[in-house]
């Protein structure tokens, strides 16, 4: 599990004319984005309008019909899932992910297995969130939802990423909770000059923290604009954004 | 740095450090124990021990496999039998020493691990086990095929082990076949202890649990599942080779499909995913069809009745066990070990 030669790159994560298929039906329709380094781009959209299976095939967890996905200069698409995150590209998937049976510290040391991360990652990761520190003992199944949500972000930094992919970090939490995490996430994008793309069904939410929003409609951009602009148009929101 | 972390970085350092010392220390009380038992027991009783050690020594690496990675195998009754083969081949034949030829059989096995893991990491479920029982059928088909080097039927007889001579002259054979078995036995248990606690572990139970999860965080999934074939390839082929040692023969007819079968058996029975669970396999391979046996003839059965009666309490048993503890004899006991500890804890509390 040591590290190999798998160079994190950082940069602009640029998206052009992605396409992405489930049989006959077109989930991604030639959408384009780009999310630069300390900023925060929401994609938003209802139920099945393609914002996971972007985020999946950003990631390489579903093949790409058509397009392409690059960070700085590399090409990311036809790479395996696991050398899309050793170039820096950490995705947090819808449900968490996290190993119920290890620990919470088990779970974070998995993160950075692969590049042999130092103890030091670690605590960092802690210090960032600190709840985490007190329930590092404990087996990941015995977190609280939010705990969670927290734990697999936490593993996802200890790789090391420049982008990180979000998808619906507060579903299922509750409210209170739920801000902490949005929180906790433009700190990443301010402090860490992390790229964030944040897949997130609470529009109101997401665009309180994003700089950019993109909404996707039947797997097509239907809107990209600053994120205020996009919270101020009344039009939108009530076609797309559901508040 | 706070101090916090500082704490906690010593905290894990020493933890590591306790992991390997724990090993040694469970390691080296495991021999002792052997040690003890091998004296006080009979010669029968003795070589009853061998064969049940060589059988930890595989099933410890197949509960790794299964329980450990999720991967399923029908086949390590096959790889047991390259490890046999191999060491009767080399001892035999080749006239090499005990350890240096348990070795190399343990290595030529890994390597067909190796081969075997990378078709398993496409294949998923029943293919696998499709694929693994196809291994298990067909392998010990080999040794007719290629009867001039194999022995055909008959297999391939080793003269028995020597024991030093500074043991004296007077050590049962049995006893030194115990040791024999018990030092396998004792290697497969300090290194598959370490190895589900480090990095490695962790991943093989990532990988169990959720592939996708894995390979989010930068594991490489095919790989952490070859490397789990490979290191219970590897258990197989050193308990292959101490069989060998042990009865002095290998023969295509210890090797059957039944015996596949049997091991997967036990690792689910002992308890799935647990070195201590292995040991209890173990000890239900060897001592259950012995003690149904003297369950059988103690009836006066026809002989037709008698000939099936062993299977049919084995498969009783096994019914029975799986009902009363689902996750296998050590799930049994340690939830009895709960049960106990909560009592006690009332009463001290009342």
């Amino acid at each position: 599990m040591s590290a190999t030669g798998e160079q994190a790159q950082t940069g602009v994560l640029e998206v052009d004319g992605l396409c992405t298929d489930y049989g006959p039906v077109r989930a991604v329709a030639d959408v384009t984005l780009s999310v630069e380094p300390g900023r925060v781009t929401a994609v938003l959209g209802a139920n099945g309008a393609g914002k996971t299976t972007l985020l999946r095939t950003i990631s390489c967890l579903v093949p790409a019909r058509e397009g392409r996905v690059r960070l700085g200069e590399r090409e990311l698409l036809g790479s395996a899932v696991e050398d899309v995150v050793r170039r820096g590209v950490a995705h947090v998937p819808e449900g968490r992910g996290v190993i119920g049976e290890l620990t919470t510290e088990e779970n974070l040391r998995l993160g950075g297995l692969w590049r042999g991360a130092p103890a030091e990652d670690l605590d960092e990761v802690y210090e960032l969130l600190p709840a985490l520190r007190e329930r590092r003992r404990q087996p990941a199944s015995s977190l609280s939802g939010g705990e969670r949500q927290m734990l697999s972000i936490g593993r996802a930094l200890v790789a090391r990423p420049s982008v990180l992919l979000l998808d619906e970090p507060s579903l299922g939490l509750a409210p209170l909770i739920s801000a902490r995490i949005m929180e906790l996430v433009r700190r990443l994008a301010n402090e860490r000059q992390l790229a964030v793309l944040l897949v997130e069904q609470n529009a109101r939410s997401a665009l309180a923290i994003a700089d950019r929003g993109v909404v996707l409609n039947l797997g097509r951009v239907v809107a990209d604009a600053d994120a205020s602009e996009l919270a101020d148009d009344e039009d939108m929101r009530q076609a797309y954004l559901g508040f | 740095m706070s101090a916090i972390a500082a704490r906690a970085r010593v905290g894990r350092a020493r933890i590591g450090e306790l992991t390997l010392a724990r090993g040694l220390l469970l390691a080296l009380v495991a021999a002792a124990a052997l040690f003890v038992a091998s004296e006080l027991l009979s010669s029968f009783a003795d070589l009853e021990l061998a064969e049940g050690l060589y059988f930890f020594c595989v099933l410890a690496g197949l509960t790794v496999l299964t329980g450990l990675s999720g991967q399923i195998s029908l086949g390590h009754g096959a790889l047991m039998a390259v490890g046999a083969y191999g060491a009767a081949l080399l001892i035999g034949e080749q006239h090499w020493a005990l350890v240096p030829a348990l070795a190399a059989a343990t290595a030529i096995t890994a390597v067909v691990g190796l081969l075997l893991g990378a078709a398993a990491t496409r294949l998923r479920g029943p293919y696998l086990a499709g694929a693994t029982l196809a291994f298990a059928v067909g392998l010990p088909a080999l040794a007719d095929k290629y009867s001039s080097t194999f022995g055909g039927e008959n297999g391939l007889v080793v003269n028995p082990p020597n024991p030093p001579s500074g043991l004296g002259s007077s050590l049962p054979l049995e006893r030194w076949e115990a040791w024999i078995a018990g030092a396998g036995a004792v290697i497969v248990l300090f290194t598959l202890h370490n190895l589900v606690r480090s990095g490695y572990g962790r991943a093989m139970r990532a990988v169990r649990d959720d592939e996708i999860a894995a390979s989010l965080c930068g594991l490489r999934v095919a790989r952490v599942q070859t490397l789990a074939f490979v290191v219970s390839a590897a258990c197989a082929g050193l308990a292959g080779g101490l069989l060998t040692v042990v009865l002095q023969l290998a023969s295509p007819g210890a090797f059957q499909l039944s015996l596949s079968l049997s091991l997967l058996t036990a690792i689910v029975l002992g308890g799935l995913g647990s070195l201590v669970g292995a040991a209890w396999g173990a000890a239900v391979l060897v001592l259950l069809p012995s003690w149904t046996r003297d369950i059988a003839n103690s009836f006066s059965l026809s002989t037709k009745v008698s000939s099936n009666m062993p299977l049919a309490i084995y498969g009783l048993v096994l019914v029975v066990a799986m009902l009363a503890w689902p996750s296998g004899i050590q799930g049994g006991v340690r939830a009895g070990g709960a049960r106990l500890r909560a009592l006690v804890r009332s009463r001290r509390g009342g």
